[in-house]
């Protein structure tokens, strides 16, 4: 079997601008709709009490919110994954201990529906969530300094740089989707976040490899022509791992269950716009930086001589 | 060329049957067992309480399938839980004659049904999280302020009895924030006290001040005494956090620091989880105070702390105690629910020796006058019992109040397992239940299932013979990962298992850049054993790189993780580096058998190649 049959070198970095203005449009939309709408955070980062209980028939959600209301609680209550389970979420109060809380929800619907069966208790107090939220943003800092230094050191700084600009211009991609559709962001999603960076980023370094490999080889051809010539090369790989990685998400979405919902979908997004962008977009950065084949070939020129005669490999 | 020495084949085949060494016990499931270890340090779980058990069961007529004694304790399986509930009422009421006073912690657990050869070699089933088991996790933040606050008080207790030893006139101590300021009338009279201090109480430091109409002496914890302050508080909460998990029979409860001033508590299999919420809770203390009766009869608040008493009609009054304390909650060594001499409901204390001495003295001094026992709980106290001193006593008393029998039944288990040093709060709370746990186990594992056998099935279909090897290899990935999880016994969570899933997506790509480049070479007209050596050389820099960049995101995740974040990073870890190994070494090891020892290929089996 064989899905790409590529016989010419495909031109990519003719449309090198086009491919970057439409990352550029979409990096844009993703930041206005974070700024305009804001991510919906899980109770881990706001603070907050979350109760997931569990009913013998499809749970009544308003008869629920109604009770919580008489309660006095100020809670959102909503399906979470079938008609029989319930999510409540209840912000923090002052005053007001979580000991007590989460008991008085259990209390209130057990006296409503005896079959309610509560399955999961999450609360966190707000000190907590701040640190989260940090720690979050420390991880993100971290990684993105951790593989700029990385592939400077391997490769060379314009590498770096663009390979970060590329990927982190996903991550706000994903985070503007989860803006826009309000999905909510919570820990296994940054988790998520940070693996499709670590993820993404290997497919620039995939080109890149070529593309250095490449300087080597092609000693007369012009840069565009190079970065071409490598990107054609592993187009059929990139499709391929994507594609094993996305089946692997894709049941991860189908037979993972609620608790993995917004991990997997993450991942799907970071990794469709990983192709893009870290093929199309990083690569074109690469050649306005001024990559040149002289920060490359000066280290091997003396098995340089017998390598003009390999020419394209492709 | 694609031959691999004798001994790497071995060292192959040894990983391989290692690996499947250590993942065996996950196959075998679980069997209900009872626990018991002990509860007290002065009781020894040893043979003596192998054969208590032993004949404890036989008399019940009931047969354990396995009893083991280790370090931990006791465990004793049973084939079903039915055995399992019955063995564990039968051996509690054995062992534990006393309700209130239990020598063993009697507990249900699960244990893995390995065989005993499997445990011997340290081959143990992975070690789940609460959200794959049920249980509830707890994260307490412990007040250092308040910690800090107590010490001083006692310490203001210290000084101002050390001053009345020596005959050093004061007028007057007071805690002010975190230093205490102890007033005199002449300088003299200060230095001297000063020096006593110092001599008797080295970790304060002492400063003299002149605030124009007193002498002062201002007295702050040294840095290091403040550290050590601060670990003993949080050592003796551990400890005491200890005892109350024992009694509520849990099997493996995990109790830790973390950071500075934080607890983590984790009781697997916990089901009743607002009764664990009560006693861990109860920020319960306890203090002797003398009653400020001047203060009393004038109705003012200076330099008192007011609290309320509930009396024996239902009325409530306030109470003003002095702020020195006599004795508190850590220094009381046992407590019984009883009645007094009027037949009411009391409870019957005991003080340690140093207890004992100040509260001798104390109620020499103060004869005929008011004491207070206060009980703080949430922040709150409350004076729970207000009573004449009749006579000097010490070590041991009775405390008498407006009770029912079951509150003094309550109060005697509160003092006895021990009062905290500083209040705690609960910061984070995870309960999850057993139901959902199994639930989550299940979803992870099809997820994970299904999408490698997807990932088989193109691969094979798509680069036919190598793509099989890789498959192979890609289960081997997945084997040494298990195989690793189990023999570090890291916490598996859900999105543990999430990450496993990723990370066997994500190593498939090391196979598929390998089988790429060997057709691009062939395609460039190497020779087929040529083209397995160029293939696997080329690509090992790229696998490399990449693998590194997405490691580094791993490695920050694991630092800066927390909670399920850490489980996934964890995992992804491992993961990414038991992949370079099978993606490259293994399936190369394999490429290598099937082809490196013929001498003539004339053509490989990993797809369509032809064209061009």
């Amino acid at each position: 079997m064989e899905f790409f049959k590529i016989r010419r070198v495909i031109p990519f970095m003719r449309h090198a601008l086009v491919f970057n203005i439409i990352s550029l449009l979409t990096f844009f939309a993703a930041v206005f709709f974070l700024a305009h709408k804001g991510l919906h955070f899980s109770i881990e980062f706001t603070g907050g009490t979350l109760v997931e209980v569990n009913y013998q028939q499809a749970a009544d959600v308003e008869k629920i919110r109604t009770t919580l209301d008489k309660a006095g609680l100020k809670g959102e209550v909503q399906n979470f994954g079938s008609s029989r389970d319930v999510l409540i979420r209840l912000p923090v109060e002052k005053g007001q201990s979580n000991a007590q809380l989460s008991q008085k929800v259990t209390t209130l619907l057990r006296a409503e529906d005896a079959s309610a069966e509560v399955r999961r208790v999450e609360y966190v107090g707000p000190q907590v969530g701040e640190e989260l939220a940090e720690h979050g943003l420390l991880a993100l800092l971290v990684t993105a300094i951790g593989i700029v230094l990385y592939l400077w050191i391997r490769f060379e700084w314009r590498f770096g740089l663009s390979a970060i600009i590329a990927n982190l211009h996903d991550v706000v991609i994903i985070l503007g989707c989860f803006a826009l559709f309000q999905w909510e962001f919570s820990l296994p999603v940054l988790a998520a976040v940070l693996a499709v960076l670590g993820y993404s980023v290997n497919e620039s370094v995939v080109v890149f490899d070529r593309v250095r490999e490449n300087f080597r080889k092609m000693r007369k051809a012009p840069v565009p022509e190079v970065i071409d010539t490598s990107i054609t090369a592993v187009i059929s790989r990139t499709i391929i791992t994507h594609g094993c990685t996305q089946a692997m998400v894709t049941t991860m979405l189908l037979f993972g269950g609620p608790a993995l919902h917004y991990f997997a979908l993450a991942l799907t997004i970071g990794i469709c716009f990983g192709i893009y962008s870290s093929v199309l977009v990083a690569s074109p950065l690469v050649m306005w930086l001024g990559v040149d084949r002289s920060q490359f070939v000066r280290a091997t020129k003396k098995k340089g001589a017998g390598d003009e005669n390999d020419g394209a490999v492709v | 060329m694609n031959r691999y020495p004798a001994w790497r084949y071995a060292l192959i085949a040894f990983a391989i049957a290692a690996a499947l060494l250590y993942t065996l016990p996950n196959f075998f499931g679980e069997s209900p067992a009872v626990q018991v270890s002990s509860a007290k340090a002065t009781v020894k779980a040893d043979a003596a309480l192998l054969g208590r058990v032993e004949t404890a069961l036989k008399a019940g007529g009931l047969q354990a399938t396995g009893i083991v004694l280790d370090a931990n304790g006791l465990r004793a399986r049973f084939a079903d839980t039915d055995a399992q509930l019955k063995a564990r009422d039968l051996i509690e009421k054995n062992l534990n004659p006393d309700h209130d006073n239990p020598s063993y912690v009697v507990a249900l657990n699960l244990l893995s049904a390995s065989p005993g050869w499997l445990t011997a070699v340290h081959a143990l089933p992975m070690y789940l999280g609460l959200d794959l088991r049920g249980g509830v996790h707890f994260l307490l933040q412990v007040d250092m302020q308040a910690a800090l606050v107590k010490r001083l008080e006692a310490y203001g207790g210290e000084i101002r009895s050390l001053l009345r030893d020596k005959d050093l006139r004061h007028a007057g101590i007071a805690r002010e924030g975190s230093t205490l300021r102890i007033r005199f009338r002449d300088a003299a009279t200060r230095d001297k006290a000063s020096q006593a201090v110092a001599a008797q109480i080295p970790s304060l430091d002492l400063a003299r001040r002149d605030d124009g109409q007193d002498q002062l002496l201002v007295a702050t914890l040294k840095p290091a005494a403040l550290k050590s302050e601060q670990e003993l508080a949080i050592k003796q909460n551990i400890t005491t956090l200890n005892r109350r998990v024992n009694q509520l029979g849990v099997a493996e409860p995990v109790i830790q620091q973390q950071g500075a001033d934080r607890i983590v508590v984790q009781l697997p299999g916990v089901q009743d989880t607002a009764k664990a919420k009560e006693i861990l809770g109860r920020t319960a203390t306890l203090e002797v105070r003398l009653v400020d009766e001047e203060a009393m009869r004038s109705g003012s608040s200076f330099n008192v702390d007011i609290f309320p008493e509930r009396k024996r009609d239902g009325s409530v009054s306030n109470v003003p105690v002095k702020k020195q304390l006599l004795v508190t909650g850590d220094q009381f060594v046992g407590a019984q629910g009883t009645f007094d001499q009027d037949q009411r409901p009391a409870v019957s204390v005991e003080l340690n020796e140093a207890g004992g001495r100040i509260m001798r003295q104390a109620t020499r001094e103060n004869l005929h006058k008011l004491m207070a026992i206060i009980l703080i709980e949430k922040g709150k106290g409350e004076a729970i019992s207000v009573a004449t001193i009749q006579g000097e006593f010490g070590a041991r008393f009775q405390i008498t109040g407006s009770f029912t029998p079951n509150e003094t039944n309550d109060l005697s288990l509160l003092i006895r397992a021990g009062s905290l040093a500083a209040p705690m709060e609960i910061i984070e709370e995870r309960t999850v239940g057993p139901s959902l746990g199994k639930e989550n186990i299940e979803k992870g594992f099809n997820a994970t299932k299904w999408g490698f056998i997807v990932i088989v099935l193109f691969m094979s279909a798509y680069y036919t013979l190598f793509g099989m090897f890789s498959s192979v290899a890609l289960g081997v990935n997945l084997l040494f990962l298990v195989a690793l999880l189990s023999l570090l016994q890291a916490t598996l969570t859900l999105p543990g298992i999430a990450a496993i899933a990723l990370t066997l997506g994500m190593a498939i790509d090391a196979n598929v850049l390998i089988n790429e480049r060997i057709r691009e070479e062939i395609r460039a007209g190497q020779s087929p054993q040529a083209a397995i050596s160029a293939g696997y050389e080329r690509a090992w820099g790229t696998i490399l790189d990449s693998n590194v960049t997405t490691l580094i995101a791993g490695l920050a995740l694991l630092i800066f993780g927390s909670g399920p974040v850490r489980g996934f990073a964890v995992v992804h870890c491992l993961g990414i580096l038991t992949s370079i190994v099978s993606s490259v070494v293994v399936s190369r090891a394999i490429v290598n058998l099937a082809y490196g020892h013929r001498r003539r290929v004339a053509k490989l089996a990993i797809g369509n190649t032809a064209w061009k």
